[in-house]
């Protein structure tokens, strides 16, 4: 059978069907099978990348099977430029977050392996339904596993940062639900079709204009949490330092960029007018704005490493933010770009931190200093995805400040003329970091005898060098292909600039 | 394109691959030195030999447009498109010999003064890395490509600077360098965005070419985007007030600050304004800009260094000013005299501090001999070195000639080009002779100062200690050799660019017109009589002659104390040593109030009071409200829960929409 028709089911059922595997086994195979259940599941993504077709804008590779046919419920799966890296971001992830627990995790193995396998579903499903039921369904689906990876296996603080977590996430997407639900109705009582079809529902949905600034709202706080966009990222930081590595690498890489990806996919082609408004793009600008900046600062500030890269999280994603609300060509492509390497390269940080806590059991940046001596090659590592997370050009993370900057520029000016000192930040905290634990004097004697990388741990890390330096140096191939699905969805946006102003509706 | 041009590409790949070889070989921990000798030095030879055929092809095959040659798509976004392109023009090959050649002697020098070094291998791929990046920034067609090798030099002079990590100071010398680097950089960054917002393209051909089109002469969209590019080269040539980087740079081994922070790296911004020559002639309160920045710039550092007693921080402030220097060149619209000053200053300055790396090295293994922990880089303990180090102190004393600006020798010639053009647009405006006056009273103080370094540390009685004398010794070959080869371009080096006064003139200037004369429809028309030029000619000499004479009759070397036994300096001389205090200043104003606000407002009050309290405080109170409801509810069945979800939903859609159920 031609792969078109079924990768895309077959990339969602793969890890569950070895979920079960993992429960049934004998325990110590559970992260044998999980690792080869991830490699699989990578592999079999990989030809996406050359059956995708870069000149189309649309979805391609659709599956539409009917499901609870009663309530207009299809499962609906595609995939555009924009979720297609998404997708390959998941599926290059999760092997190295498996690969990377083998160590760490010594507990209840086979739940957290299974649960790991249920979340690549999940987060798969996500970037993936078509469908705003499907899509909810599987929105819900990835936050259980999640809460469970932190709330078990977690740090000291773990239940605490677990149902901070799970409440925050929470909140938002029942206000999401709700929302989804309104559109449902209205746009099938108008046109007699009740279906949660995307594209039903997105050629419809004017209908809903009269309610579309809550409406969209209702999107805004689920995907605004997710990003998170300043005020709302307090979450990030306890669950990114109490999650086990793999945890955190997920969290970061994969799961902010379902905010992202929200709104790209749903809230800006649902509501341009309410995305363009001056009082909300303004209010949204700033907020971005204010996180790169505030969450630099506070970066700075912080004694433990992981607080730092989730701190620097914030600032990472108020660049993406910027980006999808100047809504240009570029802004998006940079965008998109920096959800990828945001994964890359924060996914790299937190395995780096792992891989200095499984060595020292802390992660007080002061514990350290001196490294670079001891462990050059970890240090040299270190320093490499330091430099990408500051953005220096030739790596992945200058390509997609540089986009999202110069694509704004000409929407957001001042916007931009702030966020770029950005940049000067991002080299204070980071450099900072950097120096505290690998130069200075090697004064505490703990340090001494650490040992340098494994082959296992350089397994882990290497692909993620590998892509920071491809991205950085070679972006062409990745451009090229998000590049009509992002036209497209800039003309969505900016094509439907009506001039009449959208109403904040009123109650009945 | 003649085909030698097209091996443009293989001046960066050797250095490139010397980076990786022997930053495997210092990751691996592998003994192998004298294959990183021959990996680092052989790749900057070959890297030289290919510039000399790039040279040659393009002065065989003289073309008005810039030889580009693409490698690949870069950045492509809608109607952004970035490719990365080299560009080969005049300007490019010039820079390209001079950054290879000097390179390659810098490297030579340090197999002998790293020699011993446990961290030799990572210091030649740090070093091969930091060609790699300085080519790329010569190299590049486009304002995102130099921008590349921009911040990549940067990484470099970071990394180099904090090369001996374990120091703390060191290595906040490095990161600090970073820092102001990188706020030189928003500023390259906010001008590439408001380029490409006017024109459309970020290439330097069709920017340059659509320039005159795009923008109106002196308007603010012009002047916006080139005071913007100032900005970053402020930062990356260390003028004020982003300058206090370099002389902490000093941190890094001698033969880095030679080349990066002398001859190379810190010279990009005034490559950079040359490069960029029409955008700036269009802009004449931007070009002034530059000019006065970098003529305050210039009798700023000569004052500090007037009172420095670290050889090499003399030298850094030096450089500092001397930049300045080929600012106020560039700014007043002579750019190739820019360009040559650049070049004399990069043969004669590398040569000072290859100087002073060969006594640093000689009193540091004298210090080490009889195990003293003596500051050997500290003036006070020298003195009379010429005894010992007679091929250092000759070379020395070229190189003090050459920056002095003895007739005959080359920054004689490259001063004295910029001081006349400066002083050639005074009839537009009186600022100009203004500038020209600075210009000639930091003349005087190079003079005083360079005499005063020569002084203290080759002439006069030694101040090393007794025991130390036994171990002093010139410095092998490996090091005197460059010194030797720098040194004949130090004095002849004027020659490629000499005054209109003199016969056989201006070679440098005519061969940089294709570049220069993009911007010569926006500067007025500068002439001065042949009389005129012999009179400032004759006055630089006579300044010159008097700095040196100064220092000559007021120093008193004899009556100098070893650092240790020194007097604490007070008044002026206190405030110069301490370099006017502006880094307590920065530290001050600046640095301490944004960690202070960062820690004590932003995180602990905004973050973990405000937000939190009211976010975390509120979910704790909704968990336990939640808790309360469970405890009411709890049924054990988790079909009761669905149930309870669903209904709550439902309620709310109610409320929200009137959905009638």
């Amino acid at each position: 059978m031609n792969y078109e028709a079924w990768v895309l089911e077959a990339l969602l059922a793969f890890p569950l069907v070895t979920a079960i595997a993992v429960l049934l086994r004998p325990v110590r195979e559970a992260k044998w099978i999980a690792l080869f259940a991830t490699l699989i599941e990578f592999l079999i993504s990989v030809p996406l990348w050359w059956e995708f077709d870069p000149t189309v804008a649309l979805m391609q590779f659709q599956v539409a099977r009917p499901w609870i046919a009663g309530w207009g419920v299809w499962f609906r799966l595609g995939l555009d430029g924009i979720s297609l890296f998404m997708v390959l971001l998941t599926t290059f992830t999760m092997p190295l977050a498996v690969l990377s627990s083998f160590n760490y995790i010594r507990e209840k193995e086979r739940a957290y392996y299974a649960l790991l396998l249920v979340l690549t579903t999940g987060m798969l499903g996500v970037f993936l339904a078509l469908d705003l039921f499907v899509f909810y369904m599987f929105w819900e689906l990835m936050l259980i596993p999640m809460y469970f990876l932190i709330g078990v296996w977690g740090g000291p603080r773990r239940l605490y940062a677990a149902i901070k977590f799970f409440l925050f996430t929470f909140v938002g997407s029942l206000l999401m639900l709700v929302a989804i639900l309104t559109i449902y109705y209205y746009v099938g009582r108008a046109t007699g079709t009740y279906s949660f079809d995307y594209y039903h529902l997105l050629s419809n949905i004017q209908v809903t204009d009269r309610w579309a600034f809550w409406l969209f709202g209702a999107f805004f706080l689920a995907f605004a949490i997710k990003v998170p966009l300043f005020p709302f990222h307090t979450w990030l930081p306890d669950a990114h330092v109490e999650a086990p590595t793999a945890g955190s690498v997920i969290l970061a890489g994969i799961l902010l960029k379902m905010g992202c990806y929200g709104f790209l996919r749903f809230a800006l082609p649902f509501y341009p007018n309410v995305v363009l408004d001056p009082m909300v793009a303004t209010v949204v600008v700033v907020l971005a704005v204010i996180g790169i900046i505030y969450g630099g600062l506070v970066a700075m500030v912080q004694p433990d490493f992981k607080k730092l890269v989730a701190y620097s999280s914030v600032a990472h994603l108020g660049f993406v933010m910027l980006g999808i609300w100047a809504a240009t060509v570029q802004s998006l492509e940079g965008a998109i770009i920096i959800m990828i390497s945001h994964g890359i390269s924060t996914g790299a940080l937190f395995f780096l931190a792992g891989m200095l806590y499984e060595r020292r059991h802390t992660r007080e940046i002061a514990a350290f200093g001196g490294l670079a001596k001891v462990v050059p090659l970890l240090a040299a590592v270190l320093t490499i995805v330091v430099l990408s997370s500051v953005g220096l050009p030739g790596t992945n993370g200058f390509i997609g400040e540089f986009l999202v900057l110069i694509g704004s520029f000409g929407i957001y000016p001042w916007a931009v003329v702030v966020a770029a000192t950005g940049v000067v930040v991002a080299a204070m905290y980071m450099l900072r970091a950097l120096q505290r634990i690998i130069y200075n004097k090697l004064d505490n004697p703990e340090n001494e005898g650490m040992l340098d990388l494994s082959r296992r741990e350089l397994a882990v890390l290497l692909p993620l060098i590998a892509l920071i330096f491809w991205i950085g140096v070679y972006p062409a191939p990745f451009l090229r292909r998000i590049e009509a699905s992002t036209s497209m969805l800039v003309e969505q946006v900016r094509g439907a600039q009506a001039p009449a102003p959208f109403e904040t509706g009123g109650r009945r | 394109m003649p085909a030698t041009v097209g091996w443009v590409w293989l001046v960066l790949l050797f250095p490139l691959a010397g980076f990786l070889a022997n930053g495997a070989i210092s990751v691996l921990r592998l003994d192998a030195k004298r294959a990183v000798t021959t990996i680092g030095v052989g790749a900057l030879v070959l890297s030289f030999l290919v510039a000399v055929a790039v040279m040659a092809g393009l002065a065989g095959a003289p073309a008005d447009a810039p030889y580009v040659l693409s490698l690949w798509q870069w950045m492509p976004a809608g109607r952004l498109e970035i490719e990365l392109a080299l560009q080969v023009d005049q300007l490019s090959a010039m820079m390209l010999l001079v950054v290879t050649g000097v390179s390659m002697v810098i490297h030579v020098f340090s197999v002998g003064y790293m020699g011993e070094d446990p961290g030799y291998a990572r210091y030649f791929s740090y070093l091969n890395l930091f060609v790699f990046f300085m080519l790329v920034l010569v190299l590049g067609a486009n304002f995102p490509v130099m921008f590349v090798g921009w911040e990549g030099v940067g990484l470099c002079s970071y990394l180099l600077i904090g090369f001996w990590f374990e120091n703390e100071a060191f290595a906040n010398a490095g990161k600090k360098a970073f820092i102001m680097n990188r706020i030189g950089d928003v500023g390259f960054l906010l001008a590439m965005f408001m380029i490409f917002q006017a024109v459309g393209t970020l290439s330097f051909i069709e920017v340059f070419e659509y320039a005159p089109r795009a923008f109106a002469i002196g308007g603010t969209a012009i002047t916006l985007i080139t005071l913007a590019l100032f900005v970053g080269a402020i930062g990356k040539s260390a003028q004020i007030p982003l300058y206090t980087w370099l002389p902490d740079a000093m941190a890094g081994p001698t033969p880095v600050s030679a080349l990066i922070h002398a001859a190379t790296m810190v010279t990009a911004g005034v490559y950079m304004v040359a490069r960029a020559n029409v955008l700036f002639a269009m802009a004449p309160i931007s070009s002034f800009t530059v000019a006065a920045v970098g003529a305050i710039t210039a009798l700023f550092a000569a004052t500090v260094a007037l009172k420095q007693w670290d050889i090499k921080k003399v030298l850094a402030y030096s450089t500092v000013s001397q930049l300045g220097y080929m600012f106020m060149g560039v700014g007043v619209g002579a750019y190739a005299a820019g360009i040559f000053h650049l070049t004399t200053h990069a043969f004669f300055k590398a040569l000072l501090f290859l100087g002073a790396g060969s006594v640093i090295h000689a009193l540091h293994h004298a210090y080490h001999h009889t195990h003293s922990s003596e500051e050997a880089q500290d003036m006070r303990n020298m003195g009379g070195l010429r005894k010992w180090m007679p091929l250092t102190a000759t070379f020395m004393w070229i190189a003090t000639l050459a920056i002095v600006g003895v007739p005959g020798f080359s920054g004689f010639f490259s001063k004295d080009e910029i001081l006349a053009a400066t002083f050639a647009r005074g009839h537009e405006a009186a600022a100009f002779y203004v500038l020209w006056a600075v210009g000639v009273v930091t003349a005087l103080l190079t003079a005083f100062y360079m005499t005063r370094l020569m002084i203290y540390t080759f002439h006069g009685p030694n101040r090393s200690g007794e025991k130390e004398q036994q171990h002093l010794h010139e410095s092998p070959w490996v090091m005197t050799g460059p010194l030797l080869v720098l040194a004949v371009l130090a004095i002849v080096g004027g020659l490629i660019n000499l005054p209109a006064v003199l016969p056989g003139s201006g070679w440098l200037h005519h061969w940089l017109e294709p570049v220069t004369e993009l911007s010569a429809a926006y500067l007025p028309e500068v002439h001065l009589s042949h009389s005129t030029e012999w009179v400032l000619l004759g006055f630089a000499t006579l300044v010159a002659a008097l700095g040196i004479i100064g220092a000559w009759r007021l120093l008193k070397p004899a009556a100098l104390k070893p650092a240790r036994e020194a007097p604490e300096e007070t008044g002026i001389q206190k405030v110069l040593l301490n370099k006017w205090y502006v880094d307590e200043i920065y530290d001050t104003l600046i640095v301490r109030p944004i960690m202070w606000v960062s820690e004590n407002v932003l995180w602990k009050v905004i973050d973990k009071g405000i937000i939190d309290g009211f976010g975390a405080n509120g979910s704790a109170n909704l968990a336990r409200a939640m808790g309360w409801l469970g405890s009411r509810l709890q049924t054990g069945y988790l079909g009761t829960y669905v149930f309870l979800f669903v209904l709550g939903a439902l309620i709310l859609l109610r409320v929200v929409t009137g959905w009638e159920l």
